[in-house]
């Protein structure tokens, strides 16, 4: 079976996503788009922050652009990059074969198990800044960590019940891999070669470039000082404002969420442009998980939270 | 007889806790059978990544029946005791009304194997009870108590999984358990399921093979064809014999290169926990990452892709100045090729496999080439060391300031050191300043675990440059040391001056904030540099009063604490402080750090085979004994001592003298008298017999000569001069009744006594000897 390149999980950077898209649509994922806002990981997307909490069954997939402003390198090491895609599949409550799964979802993007050495070597995930964690593993294929797996035992720190399963896969690291490429920009995005040929880097090396600029040099540090506070301000007061007597459902936890968010890259914005100091740093953490929390509380009083 | 194989299958298990579960099966299922009265043979554990096995061979088929009387109360006892007892015994309290108690009276509840009988008649008449238990059939004792284990088992970390995590007290494990066989049977015959269930899952026979190579359903009797049949399906079950095959494999291939393998038995263990089905595969990088330092291509290789290295064998001519290079922290001697351990064994051979790691080793060691540039270029660039002042904003502790304010700390008590140690200041001060710098570097930032370590290789780099000498580069790394037990402990002055300045500012620091070990935890690893400071001071044989050293030092710590700024109101600086104003007790914090020296002194000289009792006796001499050099010698020389037959029997008189005296004392108490009742000198004039006259010369001679010995001081004078008391001691007891009638010259015998306990005790108190 030949599939053109520009759909070759194994020769574009998109035909790798689109594979991924379609093996999980098959088994019965929503496939969702990445969520509208700046955030560090796909856990971020509340359809995995906020969907992973209550009684409700969900199984979805995504990709995620995830932006880690202190990864920046100006366009420089062909290994990080402050922007980078992260395809995200979470699944409630875990499915017994979870880890069948996906294996299979390798398998469909060329991965053979009778050539390649897969392993799961131990990684407990813990996410200060949502007060999440879960127990899991790096997922290695020929010593090279591709994807992370975790079953959450508590996100927003509220118990997961049930547990739901999280795979997160490293797009570049995993193309790359793919295509026998060393650096990252050289990927090949659209599949095709000569003039029609997009990199990798011909789409994002000017914006490493200047968004290494403006997250390590250029952001302005005071109006991001403001965002944090105002951020956090607007978070609880959502909260508040959807609050209703006990028993009665909550009517403002997604926006409110966004604010959580917003406060997160505010702060990730802050630690890059390196005016936070290490003890100063905890207690940023502690009040976004705060807000992620006080998010949590909210969210199981809502319908889709199971309320 | 019949064996139990029992299996649990799950996703894969961290590395690190297989062997730990491994034996705790073991222990929970025996120590559970033999509560229940059953024994066995023998029993075995094992691990895989995804398995826990347990094999118990040489079960009864059933439980034995026991048979146990229990004594009650007497029958006139109150309601409430009676009641009670029949409760203890099992009596439904629905029966109680059956179980009227009175003489002669017997009642017996077949169904339950119980009885209870009046036995003795009027005041003395007391219920007993009988009860007498069937013993069940091991199957079923087993579906009884594996549910229980497997529901408890003492993960260090667990987790819930799938739909029943919905529920409250879901099944907790490592990770998702997938299956669960248990058989149990006699050796010739078929073996039977165990019948149990734990949250859905039904133990059965069946079991599968590798991940990818034999994912097939096991179906398996017995521990024999369990083995034989994994083996077949690519599974070695034994976690040794995997490690072995590793090896083996890693020499072979090696020395088919011409290389050697740098052992590794941390990484071994690891390794083998991480494969079912070990296949060592070779790879290589490019020559010129071997500019960078070898233990940093190590720690690279090691952390992240779990692989060992290898090394160019050793010629036999030993090559130019290897052993000096080694000695400078230069030694690379590294070749360009890496060992892997994968998990299959592919269809291509291992080709695809050792490529794809290649490429990820060859990425790491980019990055640590990138950091080692960068360090150098630091180095060479910053030859005043100005970035030592980023150390101001890095946290050593709360309360205990920055990195930089604990720097300070140590080279303030290094130069107070150098008087004992005889290292040369300027060179102490240049290391104690210097001697953290590495933790600054790129190096050090991604390889926590080469700290010290690079500090050396960068200042020996830049010796010349910076005038730094070899001793000052070698403390670099060796101020850290003795790191355990096990570990070398540094010779050179410099190294010894900063190694115990790092190490008592760390105790005298913790103790200052009251930050002590307890139990089991012991975070900043204070044990550790107490042992590190006995070791250090012991094995150069310095003699350092620790009480007058700490005292001034928790002056300076505490000067140190109080000019921390405290910007920021959430740190509570401030608060501690108050209170240190009020309450702050140098003089005690300093003795009680000083009994925490002795501890660990103590738990040193027990493991090293030293006698615990002799430690004691030499500590208990009333002495502050802050001096841990003279402790140890004196326990040294009073263990060679007490193997002589003078020390024997000196002890022995002591004892005779001792326990006499103590009587004697309790006596006098009672009369009013006080303790010290017989501590005044003995009256010459009332001293009738030769060999009590003797005694008393002698001891006036021993006690002089042992306080002139100890002040030297020479402890084998000293245990001469004690010698020389045996002869009288002896001679006294033999000849001599201490308890004479009258009660001048007993008291004046006592006296004497008294004062062979005084010259002893100047040495060691003897009545905390054992024999």
């Amino acid at each position: 079976m030949s599939v053109p390149a520009p759909l070759d999980p194994s020769k574009s950077f998109q035909g790798l996503i689109l594979t991924l898209q379609n093996f999980w649509a098959s088994k019965g994922c929503v496939i969702l788009q990445p969520y509208d806002m700046e955030v560090g990981a796909g856990t971020f997307h509340p359809a995995t922050t906020l969907r992973a909490l209550g009684p409700k069954a969900w199984n979805a997939a995504y990709v995620q652009p995830s932006r880690r402003p202190k990864d920046g390198r100006y366009g420089e090491n062909p290994n990080r990059f402050q922007h980078y895609y992260q395809y995200q599949v979470i699944l409630k409550p875990s499915p017994p074969d979870l880890q069948e799964l996906y294996l299979e979802s390798l398998y469909a993007i060329g991965i053979d198990p009778a050539l390649h050495d897969l392993r799961f070597v131990e990684d407990d995930w813990e996410s200060p800044t949502l007060g999440a964690w879960g127990l899991g593993w790096e997922c290695w294929c020929d010593g090279m960590e591709v994807s992370q797996f975790t079953y959450f035992q508590q996100v927003a720190g509220q118990e997961c019940a049930p547990v739901a399963g999280e795979l997160t896969y490293g797009l570049e690291r995993l193309a790359m891999y793919l295509q026998g490429v060393d650096n990252g920009f050289e990927l090949n995005f659209n599949g095709l070669e000569g003039e029609a040929r997009v990199t990798y880097g011909d789409v994002f090396r000017q914006a490493e470039e200047e968004y290494s600029r403006h997250n390590f040099e250029y952001a302005d540090t005071e109006k991001l000082f403001d965002d944090f506070k105002n951020a956090e301000k607007e978070c609880l007061a959502l909260l508040k404002a959807g609050e209703r007597a006990e028993g009665e459902r909550h009517r403002q936890v997604l926006p409110a969420y966004d604010q959580c968010i917003k406060a997160s890259h505010a702060f990730n914005l802050l630690d890059a442009r390196g005016v936070i100091s290490v003890t100063e740093r905890q207690s940023y953490i502690l009040r976004v998980r705060e807000l992620a929390k006080a998010c949590g509380a909210a969210w199981v009083k809502t319908e889709a939270g199971g309320a | 007889m019949p064996d139990l194989l029992l299996e649990l299958l799950s996703e894969e298990i961290p590395a690190r806790m297989q062997r730990q579960a491994a034996e705790d099966l073991k222990k929970l299922v025996t120590g559970a059978l033999v509560d229940r009265g059953l024994t066995y043979e023998g029993a075995r554990a094992f691990a895989t990544p995804r398995r826990l096995a347990l094999t118990i061979v040489g079960l009864p088929s059933r439980q034995p029946d026991t048979r146990e009387e229990k004594k009650g109360p007497r029958i006139s006892a109150p309601e409430a005791a009676r009641l009670g007892f029949l409760k203890s015994i099992g009596v439904p309290e629905s029966e109680f009304h059956r179980f009227d108690l009175y003489e002669g009276h017997s009642i017996a509840l077949p169904e339950r194997g119980l009885s209870v009988e009046v036995r003795g008649s009027g005041k003395d008449a007391t219920a007993f009870a009988l009860i007498e238990r069937e013993g069940i059939e091991t199957l079923a004792l087993l579906a009884e108590i594996l549910p229980g284990i497997i529901r408890t088992f003492p993960w260090p970390k667990s987790m819930r999984w799938g739909a029943a995590s919905a529920s409250p007290g879901s099944l907790r494990w490592v990770r998702p358990l997938r299956s669960i066989l248990a058989t149990f049977g006699a050796e010739t015959e078929d073996t039977e399921i165990v019948p149990f269930e734990v949250d859905g899952l039904k133990a059965g026979n069946v079991t599968y093979g590798h991940r990818f190579m034999a994912p097939g359903e096991i179906r398996v009797r017995r521990f024999d064809d369990y083995v034989s049949k994994l083996e077949a399906a690519k599974v070695v079950l034994d976690a040794d014999r995997r490690k072995e095959i590793i090896r083996a494999d890693a020499q072979n291939l090696a020395f088919a290169q011409g290389l050697e393998l740098v052992e590794d038995e941390g990484l071994l263990e690891e390794v083998a926990g991480l494969v079912e089905w070990p296949v060592v595969l070779m790879g290589s990088f490019e020559e010129a990452f071997l500019d960078v330092p070898g233990e940093v291509i190590r720690a690279t290789i090691r952390a992240n892709q779990k692989c060992f290295v290898l090394r160019k064998a050793a010629s036999p001519l030993g090559g130019e100045g290897g052993a000096e290079r080694r000695e400078r922290g230069q030694e690379n001697g590294l070749a360009n090729r890496f060992l892997l351990t994968a998990n299959i064994e592919a269809k291509d051979g291992g080709t695809i496999i050792i490529g794809g790691n290649e490429r990820v080793i060859r990425a790491r060691l980019s990055d640590a080439k990138f950091f080692w540039e960068t360090d150098k270029r630091v180095w060479a660039e910053d030859r005043d060391f100005k970035r030592l002042e980023k150390f101001k904003n890095v946290t050593f502790h709360e309360k205990l300031g920055s990195q930089w304010d604990r720097i300070e700390r140590i080279r303030a008590l290094a130069k107070e050191l150098c008087k004992v140690t005889g290292a040369d200041p300027a060179e102490v001060d240049l290391a104690a300043r210097i001697c953290k710098a590495d933790l600054l570097t790129e190096v050090v930032g991604e390889f926590p675990e080469v700290q010290g370590f690079m500090g050396r290789v960068y200042a020996t780099l830049f010796e010349k440059e910076l005038g730094i000498s070899p001793s000052v580069a070698a403390a670099c790394e060796e101020h850290y040391k003795p790191i355990g037990p096990n570990d070398r402990v540094p010779t050179d002055k410099v190294s010894v001056t900063v190694a115990l300045a790092d190490k008592l500012d760390t105790l005298v620091g913790f103790w200052a904030i009251d930050e002590k070990p307890t139990g089991s935890k012991d975070p900043f690893a204070l044990r550790r540099a107490a042992l590190g400071v006995i070791r250090l001071v012991v094995e150069n044989g310095l003699r350092v009063g620790l009480l007058r050293i700490s005292d001034a030092h928790q002056s300076e710590v505490v000067q140190s604490i109080l000019a921390i700024p405290s910007k920021e109101p959430g740190l509570k600086v401030r608060g501690f402080l108050r209170g240190v104003d009020k309450q702050f007790d140098v003089d005690t914090r300093t003795v009680d750090l000083l009994s925490f020296f002795h501890d660990r002194l103590k738990v040193m000289l027990r493991d090293s085979g030293a006698r615990h009792d002799l430690v004691d006796a030499v500590l208990a001499n009333g002495e502050s004994n802050d001096d841990l050099l003279l402790v140890v010698r004196r326990v040294e020389a009073l263990g060679k001592f007490l193997d002589t037959e003078d020390g024997k029997n000196l002890l022995a008189g002591y004892k005779r003298a001792a326990n006499l005296l103590r009587d004697e004392e309790k006596k006098a108490k009672k009369t009013d008298e006080t303790e010290g009742a017989f501590e005044a000198a003995a009256d010459p004039t009332l001293l009738k017999e030769e060999s009590e006259k003797a005694l008393h010369a002698a001891l006036s001679r021993a006690g002089e000569a042992v306080m002139v010995a100890l002040e030297k001081p020479d402890f084998e004078a000293a245990m001469r001069a004690m010698a020389s008391l045996r002869g009288p001691v002896d001679a006294f007891f033999d000849a001599v009744m201490v308890n004479a009638d009258d009660p001048a010259i007993r008291k004046n015998r006592l006296a004497l006594l008294a004062t062979l306990r005084r010259v002893t005790r100047q040495v060691a108190d003897f009545s905390k000897i054992a024999g």
